[in-house]
């Protein structure tokens, strides 16, 4: 047996320093927000500055993500999807595995606690696949407050699954019907409650957006993930992954799995947007890919708008990654040309999906199988010792109904007999 | 040449008349090009002092639904930031007087071009802009270059506005502040009397600039109360909704300048009319 080398240096991250103190990853981010709104950001923001360093919170987090959530989730050699692909070893970080079924109640339990140590008494989100709503609804249970939920009518129709989970879990929810009815003008209407509720209400934002701090607070919540998968992988090999790969809605399961690795520059990152139709197409929510920067939602970033600062509709199979624009810092690392920016179409996603059942025993969420379609192509090319971690950032349960009318299934009829 | 602005000329003329100004919020574009002109054009002799004319943008965020489907109706007929700058230097080549104010929202102005944008809305006489989400942490994005152009940048005073950060949000502001009375969106729930009142009283302790109290006021009533201490009575979803319920673009610019003209009446005598009663 080799002698074991020290690798404490390669064990913890170094500490990056963005945003600034105005909520800025160079020239994105920000407090785009209402004046109603900026006394209540401050006020999150401190709170959520003393929440880091305070070991009560800490202990709080720690407890919770262990006995709640079942943290961690492991890290998984994907040993027959390597073998099919031919190529580079393929590790699965399992958050799939998380109660809810995807990353997003990493974020919502460090949320509700500060909620609870602000003293707030209801809670208010945004969802568009559901998952965030679902997680949410979920974490407000356990802490006893009442929960309202925005959801786009669109979405409603296709995550009707997760609709019934959050109403099982007592939430309200409340169908969007202005603009186009997805996650956008959902995320509007809770901006709108949250404006007209300021005293009582915490909202809990699902993804790395949003005016400061949310962008940097829902990015240290899921950091989690990359932390695991670190040390995990320290103790699999012995040294850091070659590459990281993970879908990009709005960007926080790719941040959460990126950000403590983004100072190690031999670990490549690929972040996988949804190609929706095809990019050129214009059917997509390829932010980065084919948007410009703007201003939407508390923050400056890459969106997809026309000529004059309209903000257009997305486009994707997956509801959870139909957002017309990206966290602000997926949109510095792409300027600064840390994270390569790629994307996958609806069908490449859905036979990838189709792949990792099949190879794997498991099956992802459509987001997911976004991720997994530029694994697919990538792999193949790159040589066995290759270490390339897919973040599995949520089960694809929720999306039966959708990926059985892709493939033109249909529900409720009898297998004829031949 | 020092010159005083529009804006500033107007609140010194309603100083001597002892009377608040009427401001009238209207999207631009709303329903169509042609009869947005239309309506734009006959506010001020229907009584409008100062008009504010909206911007659309597809995702207002800090507005209620009669906003943002006026916002709708608009870009659906095509307004753009362009046409809304014609729709200004249209008004006026018969209008030098009447001050306008655009609102909306950052991002249609961050696209066009904030330098670009500044110098055609300066030329197109605007006098002032409400740009809902560019809080003073963000004055040097557009509050200061406006400064640069001549053009004022009204700043919101909100409930939620404590004393300590009240400074900073009065700080850049020019041409007048604007009180939101509630915490909410346009269009929602009126505000109570008295706690508006003391925080107007409050608001005018720590500022010279003439203060504007808007959201949630509908009613003739509603106005003439609150424009006895205040400067200014901003109406915008009710006269949006008069478009939405007219039966064709006539009866929109009849009802909009009908309920104009109500408004101007009650407050052209509502500081008069309160000292007979009390």
């Amino acid at each position: 047996m080799n002698k074991p080398i020290d690798l404490s240096h390669l064990a913890a991250p170094k500490a990056t320093s963005l945003p600034d103190i105005n909520g800025m990853f160079g020239s994105f981010g920000g407090r785009f927000v209402a004046e109603t709104l900026m006394p209540l950001i401050l006020e999150l923001q401190e709170e959520y500055t003393a929440a880091k360093s305070d070991p009560e919170f800490q202990r709080q987090l720690a407890y919770f993500q262990g006995d709640y959530i079942g943290r961690p989730s492991p890290l998984y050699f994907a040993e027959r999807l390597t073998e099919h692909l031919g190529g580079a070893s393929v590790y699965f970080k399992r958050e799939e595995l998380n109660h809810t079924g995807a990353h997003k109640i990493n974020n919502c339990i460090g949320q509700v606690l500060l909620a609870k140590q602000m003293g707030k008494k209801r809670i208010i989100a945004e969802t568009g696949a559901g998952m965030h709503g679902v997680a949410t609804a979920t974490v407000a249970a356990r802490f006893g407050l009442p929960c309202v939920i925005y959801m786009g009518e669109t979405d409603i129709e296709r995550q009707q699954t997760n609709v019934f989970r959050m109403k099982l879990l007592g939430a309200e929810i409340i169908p969007v019907t202005s603009g186009t009815g997805t996650l956008k003008d959902a995320m509007n209407e809770a901006l709108r409650d949250w404006v007209t509720n300021v005293d009582d209400t915490f909202y809990i934002i699902g993804t790395v957006a949003g005016p400061h701090p949310y962008p940097a607070m829902v990015r240290d919540f899921q950091a989690v993930i990359g932390h695991e998968t670190r040390t995990q992988m320290l103790e699999k090999h012995g040294r850091l992954p070659d590459s990281l790969i993970a879908c990009v809605g709005g960007g926080s399961n790719a941040l959460g799995l990126f950000y403590p690795f983004i100072d190690d520059a031999d670990v490549q990152m690929i972040g996988v947007e949804a190609g929706g139709k095809g990019v050129k197409s214009g059917l997509h929510a390829a932010s980065l890919n084919g948007g410009t920067p703007g201003v939407l939602h508390g923050n400056r970033t890459y969106l997809l708008q026309n000529e004059d600062g309209q903000i257009t509709d997305a486009h994707s199979i997956s509801a959870g990654l139909d957002y017309p624009g990206i966290g602000p810092e997926h949109a510095w690392l792409h300027e600064q040309k840390r994270v390569d920016y790629v994307s996958a179409t609806d069908d490449e996603a859905l036979e990838a999906f189709q792949l990792c059942c099949r190879q794997e025993g498991i099956i992802p969420a459509l987001e997911t199988a976004h991720a997994l379609a530029e694994v697919a192509k990538r792999a193949p090319a790159l040589p066995r010792e290759h270490l390339m971690v897919i973040n599995l950032s949520g089960r694809g349960d929720k999306d039966m109904m959708s990926v059985a009318q892709h493939l033109g299934e249909k529900f409720g009829v009898k297998p004829t007999s031949p | 040449m020092p010159t005083t602005s529009r804006l500033e000329q107007c609140f010194a003329a309603l100083k001597q008349q002892d009377r608040p100004a009427l401001v009238s919020y209207l999207t631009a574009g709303d329903p169509d090009p042609e009869t947005s002109h239309r309506l734009i054009h006959g506010l001020p002799a229907a009584g409008v002092d100062i008009i504010e004319l909206g911007m659309p943008f597809s995702d207002p965020m800090a507005d209620g639904p009669a906003i943002q489907k006026a916002a709708l109706r608009a870009l659906n007929n095509g307004q753009t930031q362009a046409k809304t700058l014609e729709m200004v230097r249209r008004f006026r080549e018969d209008n030098t007087t009447t001050p306008i104010v655009l609102m909306g929202y950052y991002n249609p102005i961050f696209c066009y071009g904030v330098e670009r944008f500044l110098a055609d809305a300066a030329k197109a006489g605007i006098d002032g802009l409400i740009v809902v989400d560019l809080p003073p942490e963000h004055d040097e994005e557009l509050c200061q270059p406006a400064a640069r152009h001549g053009i004022d940048f009204i700043r919101l005073a909100t409930p939620t506005t404590d004393a300590k950060r009240l400074p900073r949000v009065l700080g850049n502001a020019s041409g007048f502040i604007y009180y939101v009375s509630v915490a909410g969106v346009t269009g929602g729930n009126a505000p109570t009397p008295e706690r508006l009142e003391n925080a107007v009283g409050e608001l005018r302790a720590k500022t010279d600039l003439p203060i504007a109290v808007g959201f949630g006021i509908r009613t003739a009533e509603q106005a003439a109360i609150i424009g006895r201490y205040s400067d200014g009575v901003v109406v915008g979803s009710a006269l949006v909704d008069c478009i939405e319920h007219a039966a064709n673009p006539d009866d929109a610019v009849e009802r909009v300048h009908g309920l104009v003209r109500e408004l101007a009446a009650s407050l052209y005598t509502c500081r008069t009319l309160c000292e007979v009663v009390d």
